[in-house]
């Protein structure tokens, strides 16, 4: 039996990998959500269709990364996995029915005639925003911190449903509608552009909104998080990041007037992983807040050691061709043969 | 009345639920994925268009039941959490880094060249098209091992220690890997999805034949269906039987309860029928042949075959749930094997495709496989009861602390998405085989197309009404 644990770190490297992993789906999965919470607002159904035609080859593999983020969890991080699903059953149970409801739109939309087919035209746009939404609240849940009483959930079922986990909930809608937007910005022309540009213009405000207010309220809620953020030196430490945040929203502002197309996205990408630095900071270095460490939540060193060959083995494989697929279906989706 | 729900057969109930449903979805894109890349290298190497059309209707079915695949895929990957903590929490140094490789090695690749498959007919030249079928068939067979191989560690467990608060950790990664039951589940399972996917392009080929619809196109449906109805089927009773005798190895109980036999006994008869009494400790009504239970399982007329007795009251499996599937599970293997047989008859007079009964014949078994592949894991999963993990880990001790309302709500949800979502896809499914191979008039996610003709320009051909 081989084990790296003598001369690696392997709980931080995997929370890393972990990290990575979940990133990954929220910003790849993120666009497709987002086109979907903002697919009934297109002004006509070419727009719609050209929206769909944007995100169809791509989508399940999106999915995947939330697979690779769950089912990564669980491998590498067991304990955390078997706490953190029963303390928030609900809205995982919601968000999975809303992938259903949303992923199978994709081909059914394409064989549905007449009035059909506005039914999975809805039934993406809702799964999409009940997705969206629950993914939030689960955030939401998940910094506030989950009651643990040995190595199981003791809270109640409804634990993680407060005002902060609903305002969560807005925040990633929004987020992945700007995401959508971007894309949608990026992926077309025309029409379709101009429409997904005013929606981008007009969410980035309420996604700026949103994320002063958790910051705001992360640091209320918890004394720990405080004294992170506002002591000296890390105060001066930490600053470029809310710093860099500011710009980001600044650029995409000015972007967007000036009718670029790809920055936009690259900058709301951007913006998310701020966020999402900011929170990993704020919790570190608890994977079940704040009650449970890497350390106490990690599977065995040989768990572990098995899956980073794997994983250091077959990621770069899987980026590569990840990315070829991108590459592939370059271009706006509406002019499928300049290819 | 909601909180006396007992959480643990909720649980059982919800993971039986959409396991089931979602083992449909592998069984047949397992086959079908193969099937497409042999009918796209026919097409290749002839140039024969036929294959090509046959291909083009196909991979749109593939589709539709990949992405059901999926979505329902997504859920069982929380579900071990949600619904099995303790499990999850006891089990994941073992079982997460296998999920781990599967998804790493198997669904990136699925979900990434299914995308070049469906879209990039035109962005990719035929061979790299070719390789990305290939590239997805290889991608389902990959899946398969790790998921297999899960599961037959939990049936046959080995390779591990038991740590403290009743954690397992691995000590031999290639025996758990490769665990006794691992190469019979494996082999077992894949021949079970390449039948499963034969017989329903057999049915549909079939169907089309019986109607005089798209005939060319149907013999080599039907055709290559019966290729391997008259191979493959004959060799899947051979691998059950190894599967069985590898079971009667490791898990003598599962056995018993196949065969319902509760007295241990040398000459043992074989039950065709009969209805097991769980409580009473006996088989009613049974229909018995002499000496061949012993006969089939020792290979000896006078072979000792363990009965249920061997085991207290509360290490048994509930006997009539698995006696029943396994009876329903070779029951359609010996029609598949006879359907075989009849394929060879019809051949040799040359009415293969011409015979009315036998067209009715082969509809009739459209859905054979799938029945059968669920039969069979209502005998596998069902037969390792009380236990989640073999001789380790209690069912009953591994729910998650969740309130057995909140099951029954989810279950409750969970049955009416799956009906509805499912229901729909199959209807999609029913209506491209009613379309047939076409072709020209492709719509969008179709390859060929220069440009995806939007699905206003569509409405508006057909003359539908205008969104």
């Amino acid at each position: 039996m081989f084990s790296f644990e003598s001369f690696l770190n392997l709980p931080i490297l995997w929370f890393v990998i972990i990290a990575t992993a979940v990133i990954l789906y929220v910003l790849l999965d993120g666009f497709d959500l987002g086109v979907g919470i903002l697919f009934p607002f297109a002004p006509s159904d070419q727009c719609r269709d050209r929206m769909m035609n944007s995100i169809a080859p791509f989508w399940d593999g999106n999915e995947t990364w939330l697979v690779l983020g769950g089912g990564g969890l669980f491998a590498a991080f067991p304990l955390a996995y078997a706490v953190v699903m029963p303390a928030l059953y609900i809205p995982v149970i919601l968000m999975l029915l809303g992938l259903i409801f949303r992923g199978v739109a994709f081909e059914f939309r394409y064989k549905a005639t007449g009035k059909s087919r506005r039914l999975w035209d809805y039934s993406f746009h809702f799964g999409s925003l009940v997705a969206a939404f629950m993914q939030g609240m689960f955030l939401g849940g998940l910094v506030q911190g989950i009651e643990v009483d040995g190595r199981s959930f003791a809270g109640g079922a409804l634990d993680w449903l407060n005002a902060f986990s609903v305002m969560t909930g807005f925040a990633l809608v929004c987020g992945y509608a700007l995401l959508g937007a971007t894309w949608v910005v990026m992926k077309t022309d025309g029409t379709t552009q101009d429409w997904a540009r005013k929606c981008a213009h007009y969410v980035l405000f309420y996604v700026a909104l949103f994320m002063a207010l958790v910051s705001l309220c992360m640091p209320l809620m918890n004394a720990d998080v405080k004294t992170l953020w506002f002591s000296s030196p890390n105060f001066f430490l930490l600053l470029p990041i809310p710093l860099l945040t500011l710009a980001m929203f600044v650029i995409i502002w000015r972007d967007l007037r000036k009718q670029r197309e790809y920055r936009p996205f690259l900058l709301s990408v951007g913006l998310f992983l701020m966020g999402y630095i900011g929170l990993g900071i704020s919790i570190w270095p608890y994977v079940v807040p704040f009650e449970i460490t890497i350390w106490q939540a990690a599977a065995a060193p040989e768990s572990q050691s098995l899956l980073l060959v794997g994983t250091i083995l077959m990621l770069p494989v899987v980026l590569a061709y990840v990315g070829y697929c991108y590459y592939l279906f370059r271009g706006k989706a509406s002019h499928e043969t300049i290819y | 009345m909601l909180e006396s729900l007992d959480p643990v057969l909720l649980a059982r109930i919800q993971f039986a639920f959409t396991v089931s449903f979602h083992i449909m979805f592998p069984a047949f894109t397992i086959g079908l994925a193969s099937w497409l890349a042999v009918v796209e290298w026919r097409w290749l190497k002839t140039g024969n268009d036929i294959y090509q059309e046959i291909y083009r209707m196909w991979v749109k079915i593939f589709a539709v039941t990949f992405g059901m695949g999926v979505v329902s895929g997504v859920v069982l990957s929380f579900q071990f959490g949600t619904n099995w903590s303790v499990f999850s929490d006891r089990i994941g140094s073992i079982v997460g880094p296998l999920l781990g490789f599967e998804v790493l090695t198997a669904f990136f690749l699925e979900a990434s060249f299914l995308g070049v498959m469906l879209f990039g007919w035109n962005r990719v030249s035929r061979k790299m098209h070719f390789a990305s079928t290939l590239i997805v068939a290889g991608g389902t067979l990959v899946s398969a091992f790790w998921i297999l191989s899960v599961n037959s560690w939990m049936q046959t467990p080995q390779g591990f220690r038991l740590g403290e608060y009743g954690l397992l950790y691995p000590s031999q990664w290639l025996q758990i890997i490769f665990n006794p039951s691992f190469p019979y589940r494996f082999m077992h399972m894949v021949t079970a999805a390449y039948l499963t996917t034969a017989f329903v392009v057999g049915g549909i080929g079939a169907y089309y034949l019986w109607r005089k619809l798209h005939v060319s196109h149907a013999r080599v449906m039907l055709g290559m269906a019966m290729i391997m109805a008259v191979f493959v089927a004959p060799f899947q009773l051979i691998l059950g039987d190894l599967h069985g005798l590898n079971t009667l190895k490791h898990q003598p109980a599962k056995v018993a309860a196949i065969e319902s036999i509760w007295e241990t006994e040398r000459g043992a008869a074989l039950k065709l029928f009969g209805w097991p009494d769980q409580e009473g400790e006996t088989t009613l009504y049974a229909i018995e042949i002499p000496k061949l239970s012993s006969l089939i399982l020792t290979h000896d007329l006078n072979g000792e075959v363990k009965g249920l007795k061997e085991w207290p009251k509360d290490e048994r499996p509930p006997v009539a749930w698995v006696f029943w599937s396994f009876r329903i599970m070779v029951g359609l293997g010996l029609l598949m094997i006879l359907t075989g047989v009849f394929a060879v008859v019809l051949f040799f007079r040359k009415r293969l495709f011409d015979t009315r009964w036998f067209q009715f014949w082969c509809m009739a078994l459209t859905p054979a496989g799938f029945m059968a592949v669920i039969a069979g894991w209502c005998v596998t999963e069902i037969g390792r009861q009380p236990y989640v993990v073999q001789g380790v880990i209690r069912t009953a001790e591994s729910v998650s602390p969740v309130a057995g309302q909140h099951i029954a709500l989810s279950l409750l949800a969970f049955i009416v998405t799956y009906l509805f979502v499912f229901g729909a896809g199959s209807y999609y499914i029913l209506r491209l085989i009613a379309k047939g191979p076409t072709p020209e008039g492709e719509a969008y996610g179709d390859h060929g197309v220069d440009e995806p003709p939007l699905v206003t320009d569509l409405v508006s051909e057909t003359g539908g009404e205008d969104v």
